[in-house]
């Protein structure tokens, strides 16, 4: 290719901000609803939120956390032209993540077993303060667990990118967008822990 | 522009801002799981503001980033605070 190729990392990086602007007002929309219901019912979130699991929700913190360290390390390590440890280190926020969901998954999988799932008949004799407690719950945490996934498939792509050499050391913004959006999925979830866990 | 150096962050940062993050999560479980506090709630909710300005500073990389990514930032948690702060309001004195 003789001609030089456009590009504007700053641009790119300005573009994937103002995505993430977007995120962080739909998550905080939603958390001023919980905010109004929990004023609202504050009993019942109070007696709902004792249900929660706080050691998954804690290891699941953690991982996340472990997670969004990984990736911004990658970032370093491409900049250090150390390629195989970049893709050990996007490599293992995937594997983090996979982890995380997993976690989710028993989680989510032990409150359906209870009858608490929106909608169920057990839940609606509990009242509305209950009905809406886990109804954020089950929609907040379930569109963060969508996050993740897409996160997932975002950093294989980008695995396979810094695999095949179109993200070098001198251009990997992609990499640093990529993990812009992984530390926004890491973010919202420091708030969902202690409101939803730990607020008892 | 294209000769702007790029900030790198050593590993050693990143892990100690980690080791920090992990040590912010166990003392919010800490303080919420002691039935005294009637402030532990905002407390862990303090907690969680000092996690994610660490986490926007060092793993977002804001701390080293042009002055206009602070900005936009800053104002876009300000809007997101007003909403609430007035939606609150309304329902105090309702």
């Amino acid at each position: 290719m003789s001609a030089h190729a456009h590009r504007d990392d700053i641009g790119s990086k300005l573009g994937m901000w103002l995505f993430i602007f977007t995120e962080l007002l739909l998550f905080g929309g939603l958390f001023i609803t919980y905010a109004v219901y929990r004023y609202m019912h504050p009993e019942a979130f109070h007696l709902a939120s004792q249900e929660l699991d706080v050691p998954i929700g804690t290891i699941n913190t953690i991982i996340l956390l472990i997670s969004s360290a990984t990736i911004a390390m990658s970032i370093t390590a491409i900049q250090q032209h150390k390629k195989k440890l970049t893709l050990v280190l996007i490599a293992a926020t995937i594997l983090l993540a996979a982890v995380f969901l997993v976690n989710k998954y028993f989680e989510w999988g032990a409150k359906i077993e209870h009858g608490i799932f929106p909608g169920s008949a057990y839940l609606d004799q509990l009242g509305y303060g209950d009905v809406l407690f886990f109804g954020l719950y089950f929609f907040m945490t379930g569109l963060h667990a969508f996050h993740i996934v897409i996160g997932m498939v975002l950093l294989g792509f980008i695995f396979y990118y810094v695999k095949t050499d179109r993200l070098k050391p001198d251009n990997f913004q992609l990499l640093e967008n990529g993990g812009l959006y992984w530390h926004l999925v890491d973010l919202i979830w420091i708030f969902l822990f202690p409101l939803f866990y730990l607020i008892a | 522009m294209a000769d702007e150096k790029h900030h790198i962050i050593p590993h050693k940062t990143l892990l100690m801002v980690l080791g920090v993050l992990i040590v912010l999560t166990l003392l919010s479980v800490a303080i919420t799981q002691i039935e005294l506090a009637r402030w532990s709630g905002a407390a862990a909710l303090l907690l969680a503001g000092i996690k994610s300005t660490l986490v926007l500073l060092i793993f977002m990389h804001l701390k080293y980033d042009m002055r206009i990514f602070k900005v936009m930032v800053g104002l876009i948690i300000a809007l997101v605070v007003v909403v609430m702060v007035v939606t609150m309001l309304d329902y105090f004195f309702r």
